[in-house]
């Protein structure tokens, strides 16, 4: 033992915290990849809120750039909403993770790394398909930077309250609607601020202000989350 | 200490306002096999979740080599292996992918054993197929390859020998009574008679349940 962990060149994996996350992101991220029908479902969803949304009200063009920075948030914080309940649900099922809370390895460190994959697979692709479907909006090409830059400092935050919401409601039968009891409250100041930036870039405005809030909220959740998640997902095992 | 491992105090534990076990108190020491017995229901698996540090709806105490198990939690569960009621098995992922993430979870584990463990518990070939394609034995089997990864003092098996074959069980019996030769201990459920093995006691639950 004491040489294997002071030759570098063995395949051991890399024990320390570091080695933890990039290994379980990887197996998130491969699980996700082999799920691929889940992988769509938040963006189909998206898309389909915002192609039938003109339908329903008005396809004028200047109508539907005004409401276009509310409907795209909100598409998108739904869509985030719809996928945060598989977060945990199989790995509860299958006794996964009884294994990670049994496990010497510090639990947020993970938590967190299933909560990157999350987003990387649902907020990051709303985020960069998020212009295209502006456009069939009619969103003016002055909110792009605005919109682009909220949803991408928005949505971690989404993926990460939602979270919490997904492992205290793992261990009931039917989490969904609960879910969004839980956790839609806490989703709204990052929706004010996320509209709010879209529609100060289309008017001209300066955008610090509300990035800076979303930052801070993005900064707060990624620090306390993880350890909330920890705590609520102890608690669903408990039961 | 005295050598106990695990020692239990008047352990009480009520599910669904029905008493499973009321001033269960026992001690486990090294080189001790503990089979845990009673009827379905009695509350087998809630004994052995409260002992792993999963349940926490009981009163009673807990020690870990003679300190508090809240206070011990990362040492014991460095030392602690749980086989529970799901395997803990990933069917989207290969045999060989589970076990490397079981490692990831358990530093102290050496990842170049996993090919031998595999081969040992009749997986040989087997590890570049996704556990979804595999039967229901070979699934649980892939999970018990973990016991011959972990040589962790204390083993917590519930219901091991679940649709596993003859031979497999034989085996598993085998690396039980080794695991026992070499000073470590085991509790477990099962409703087989455990064959080779010696210093086993039997906490019966039947005997325990109240109202």
């Amino acid at each position: 033992m004491a040489d294997l962990s002071t030759n570098p060149a063995t395949v051991r994996p890399d024990p320390s915290l570091g080695g933890l996350f990039v290994a379980a992101l990887k197996r998130e991220l491969l699980l996700s990849l082999r799920r691929k029908s889940e992988l769509v479902n938040p963006l189909i969803f998206f898309l389909m809120v915002v192609t039938l949304f003109p339908l329903g009200v008005s396809p004028e063009p200047g109508f539907l750039a005004q409401l276009a920075p509310g409907v795209l948030w909100v598409a998108a914080l739904l869509a985030t909403l719809l996928s945060m309940d598989s977060l945990f649900r199989s790995d509860f099922d299958d006794g996964s993770l009884e294994q990670l809370l049994l496990s010497p390895q510090p639990l947020f460190v993970v938590v967190l790394a299933k909560v990157l994959a999350h987003w990387m697979l649902t907020g990051l692709v709303l985020t960069l398909v998020a212009p295209l479907i502006a456009v069939m909006l009619f969103l003016p090409a002055e909110g792009m930077p605005g919109l682009m830059l909220s949803l991408l400092l928005g949505t971690p935050t989404l993926s990460l309250v939602g979270a919490i919401g997904a492992a205290l409601t793992v261990g009931l039968r039917k989490g969904g609607v609960l879910i969004a009891l839980l956790v839609l409250p806490l989703y709204i100041p990052v929706l004010i601020f996320g509209t709010g930036a879209v529609q100060a870039a289309v008017t001209g405005l300066p955008l610090g202000g509300y990035l800076a809030l979303l930052g801070a909220l993005l900064a707060l959740g990624a620090t306390l989350a993880p350890l909330a998640i920890g705590a609520a997902l102890r608690i669903s095992v408990s039961g | 200490m005295s050598g106990a491992l695990l020692k239990v105090e008047k352990l009480f534990c009520e599910r669904d306002e029905r008493v499973l076990f009321d001033d269960l108190s026992f001690e486990i020491r090294s080189g001790e096999i503990v089979q845990v017995e009673g009827a379905n229901g009695s509350g087998k698996t809630t004994l052995l979740r409260i002992l792993s540090g999963l349940s926490r709806n009981y009163e009673g105490e807990i020690y870990w080599r003679g300190e508090p198990l809240a206070a011990v939690r990362e040492q014991f569960h460095r030392e602690l292996l749980y086989f529970g009621h799901q395997p803990g098995v990933k069917a989207l992922l290969t045999a060989e992918e589970n076990l490397h993430w079981y490692c990831a979870l358990h530093p102290a584990l050496d990842p170049a054993r996993i090919a031998q463990a595999l081969q040992q518990v009749g997986l040989e070939g087997f590890e570049d197929v996704a556990c979804h394609m595999l039967s229901a034995g070979q699934q649980r089997r892939v999970s018990l390859a973990r016991l011959y990864l972990n040589d962790a003092p204390l083993w917590i098996l519930d219901e091991p020998f679940t649709a596993i074959d003859k031979g497999g069980v034989a085996a598993q019996e085998a690396l039980i009574a080794r695991h026992v030769a070499a000073g470590g201990s085991v509790v477990l459920t099962t409703h087989q008679d455990l064959q080779g093995v010696e210093a086993l006691r039997r906490i019966n639950l039947d005997q325990q349940s109240g109202t």
